[in-house]
């Protein structure tokens, strides 16, 4: 009920608001299952462009599964099945018209666990570029090369051995090469599974600063099992519990006055 | 008592001192077996391994010592004349002592009273109980046999209580260690150490022996033939040794047309194997369902079963003709012995070689890397073109060579199907033979082991080992450099 007044609301906001925070991505009564076993009830959520958008919430509970529906990454799994309709800018993603690859382009994805490709840091930063034909020309692909590095906050730390393999730098700058990486096919949307857990507290807050500059061109939905980390980057925030979405609202008022029971238990740690 | 009967004895000792051990220990500490150094069990082992391992040691060094000594005891009760005679007559006499022996041992000892009379006819009397000789045995060898008969009893006798005598004092020993605060598992853990080393060591060790004896023999082919002639000769003609000749006969050892017809035919084999096996691969880790999987993996891999002296008459009687054949049609005279036959069926044969190994590396990168491929957009193909393949490249590169390592060693397809005519030919519809085939060929039949004719199968074999080791190696190096990129 309260859910759905917030929509509401947010709805009536965008129409009023127009360009300046329209949603950029909507989903409406998504289902997830896994063969025969259900992940994911109906959820129903709007997110911002320009800002971003925090899932939280226990091990399993959907969340991350969510994330993979916006990019139908979930499509790699063969026993799995999405219900419900998703839309980027009133786009439905699951159209059969549309072309996967190409959603995946507009769509970047970060995952939980550095993962640069055994190539070069040129050659992974070029990898999507090259893919759909973006560069016309070697110096406009450098130019590419050059500016997502920028964006990633990467390019001062390689910018004198882009030629060394780009498994052999350190996790957290692992972490902002893929992340220069998503950045380089000039994604719409950015999702990020994770992107944190697997590096140390300095590299942490490196990524987490670079989150905060790209919001302003993108827009980011990140999933974390850190609480202070939702708090701190971002705008609004969404608690999933085993598999339904609790509760979604600005994230000031999800951490300091939570409309339900089960989030408000959450982010005082009484589980999860 | 036999030596047998002598193990299993000395062998139920240790089973009783592996009771006793375990029991003296639980009796040591009252039954609390948490104040005991090591579990009750290890006790056991400790005084079972102290009851039988110096007791089989000396049944062993025993039984390979005591031939010796008897031979030469008896051999010094022989008259001088056999003793200082030449070295065959020796042999000889004392092979007929030990037939005498063997038809004394059946006898009753009456009997045996009565052979030391030299007026007994030995040779009626063993031929009654069953044990005829060859001949009629003269006095002297008769005496001798039955030193040697008595000389093995007591030392029989004499194992028989020294071993039984050394199994109950390490039983013993073992017993009277046992404490509380004896490291029995250390000690046990010591001993089954030992065992897995011997273990490794065989396998060296029988390397090592092979490869010393090549080399050997090797060196013995090149004072005959020089090194230089068989290295770089182009033709290849032993001829056949005659005997006594011993110099040669004027053949040639030219290496090279059989080293190219090795590497021609291993380079067609490839061909074959690595297209076909990679893109197989390729489908199966990739492309391929569950269900296509799970059927079409282990049929591939029966591939690998079939021995390759099937696939060798296949391509003698089937797959040969029918190419030559085929070429007939078409206005080409291929032999039905040639490069093409071998060379394609040995490369059927690698195929479920490259696709296993290529499929297991393929597997092996990472799934994060193929999601993150997705994730910005690439295709399938694109991820495996610009992504999988590139870093399964090291990997697939040593399978190659593992697969090019086995097609130069290759024995059987070739030996059928490449022929065995010597050609240094480009012409892939001609025969060729190979090192594997030669060496074959120059050892089957009536030989003498000190012609060059027969010499340089071990010079061929060196020439093959260097080669498949030399690319093993760098095959392991390369698939364990790749290992390492991903740990």
């Amino acid at each position: 009920m309260l859910n759905v007044q917030t929509n509401e609301l947010q709805q009536g906001a965008t129409k009023l608001g127009g360009a300046l925070n329209p949603h950029k991505v909507a989903a409406k009564d998504v289902s997830v299952y896994y063969g025969e076993k259900r992940a994911l009830f109906d959820v129903t959520v709007n997110i911002p462009d320009r800002g971003v958008m925090a899932f939280i919430g226990p091990s399993g509970c959907g969340k991350s599964t969510f994330l993979r529906c916006i990019n139908r990454m979930n499509d790699t799994i063969p026993i799995c099945r999405v219900t419900g309709k998703i839309t980027i800018e009133d786009e439905d993603i699951y159209d059969p018209s549309l072309d996967v690859v190409q959603l995946r382009a507009r769509v970047g994805m970060v995952f939980q666990k550095p993962n640069p490709f055994p190539k070069s840091i040129y050659e992974n930063v070029a990898y999507g570029p090259r893919i759909h034909g973006l560069a016309g020309s070697k110096a406009e692909l450098d130019h590419i090369v050059e500016t997502s590095l920028q964006r990633a906050a990467l390019w001062k730390e390689v910018k004198d051995r882009l030629n060394d393999p780009g498994t052999g730098l350190s996790g957290g700058q692992q972490q902002r090469l893929c992340i220069a990486r998503a950045v380089a096919v000039s994604p719409e949307v950015i999702l990020m599974d994770e992107p944190c857990s697997a590096l140390d507290p300095i590299a942490t807050a490196k990524v987490e600063e670079l989150i905060d500059e790209l919001k302003q061109n993108f827009c980011i939905i990140i999933v974390t099992h850190s609480m202070q980390q939702a708090a701190r980057v971002s705008q609004r925030t969404a608690f999933f519990h085993l598999g339904v979405l609790v509760e979604e609202g600005a994230t000031n008022d999800i951490f300091t006055n939570p409309n339900d029971q089960r989030t408000q238990d959450y982010i005082t740690g009484r589980f999860g | 008592m036999s030596t047998s009967l002598l193990f299993l004895i000395v062998i139920a000792l240790g089973i009783v001192g592996w009771f006793l051990g375990n029991w003296r220990a639980r009796a040591s500490v009252g039954g609390k077996t948490s104040a005991l150094h090591s579990r009750p069990g290890y006790y056991g082992a400790y005084v079972l391994l102290w009851t039988t391992l110096p007791a089989v040691f000396l049944i062993i060094v025993w039984n390979v010592l005591s031939p010796i000594a008897v031979s030469s005891l008896v051999t010094a009760k022989l008259p001088e004349n056999i003793q200082n005679g030449p070295e065959q007559a020796r042999a000889l006499t004392m092979s007929t002592v030990r037939m005498i022996e063997n038809g004394l041992s059946k006898l009753s000892p009456e009997d045996l009273d009565k052979t030391a009379d030299p007026a007994t006819d030995v040779k009626a009397l063993l031929m009654s109980k069953g044990a005829p000789l060859a001949v009629t045995p003269e006095p002297f060898a008769v005496d001798a046999a039955r030193y040697q008969l008595t000389l093995k009893n007591s030392s029989q006798l004499l194992l028989t209580l020294s071993s039984i005598g050394l199994a109950a004092l390490g039983l013993a020993f073992a017993l009277f260690q046992v404490s509380p605060k004896l490291r029995s598992r250390n000690a046990v853990e010591t001993v089954a150490l030992a065992g897995l080393l011997g273990c490794s060591m065989v396998a060296i060790l029988t390397t090592l022996g092979i490869v010393l004896s090549m080399l050997f023999e090797s060196i013995h082919f090149f004072s005959i033939v020089p090194i230089q002639n068989f290295l770089f000769g182009t033709v290849w003609d032993p001829r056949f040794s005659s005997a006594g000749s011993g110099s040669g006969g004027g053949g040639e050892f030219g290496l090279l047309p059989l080293l190219w017809g090795t590497l021609y035919i291993s380079i067609v084999a490839l061909l074959v194997a690595v297209p076909v096996g990679l893109f197989s691969a390729v489908y199966m880790s990739e492309y391929a369902s569950r269900g296509v999987r799970m059927t079409a993996k282990p049929l591939l891999e029966i591939l690998a079963g079939i021995p390759t002296i099937v696939y060798g008459f296949f391509a003698l009687i089937t797959f040969g003709p029918l190419l030559r054949d085929l070429g007939a049609h078409v206005g080409l005279s291929i032999s039905a012995t040639s490069v093409l036959t071998a060379g394609l069926i040995m490369g059927v044969m690698l195929i479920p070689f490259v696709s296993s190994l290529s499929d297991d590396i393929i597997n092996a990168v990472p799934q994060s890397l193929r999601e993150g491929s997705y994730g910005l957009g690439a295709t399938q193909s694109e991820t495996i073109k610009r992504v999988i393949l590139p870093a399964a490249l090291p990997g697939i590169v040593g399978a190659i060579l593992l697969a090019a390592s086995r097609a130069i060693g290759e024995t059987m397809i070739v030996v059928l199907a490449a022929g065995i005519a010597p050609n240094l030919t480009l012409n892939p519809f001609e025969p060729v033979t190979t090192i594997t085939v030669k060496i074959v060929s120059q050892l089957t039949g009536d030989l003498e082991f000190n012609s060059p004719q027969t010499l340089v199968a071990f010079a061929l074999g060196l020439t093959l080992f260097v080669f498949t080791l030399a690319l093993n190696i760098y095959a392991l190096y390369i698939v364990r450099k790749y290992r390492e990129q991903y740990e």
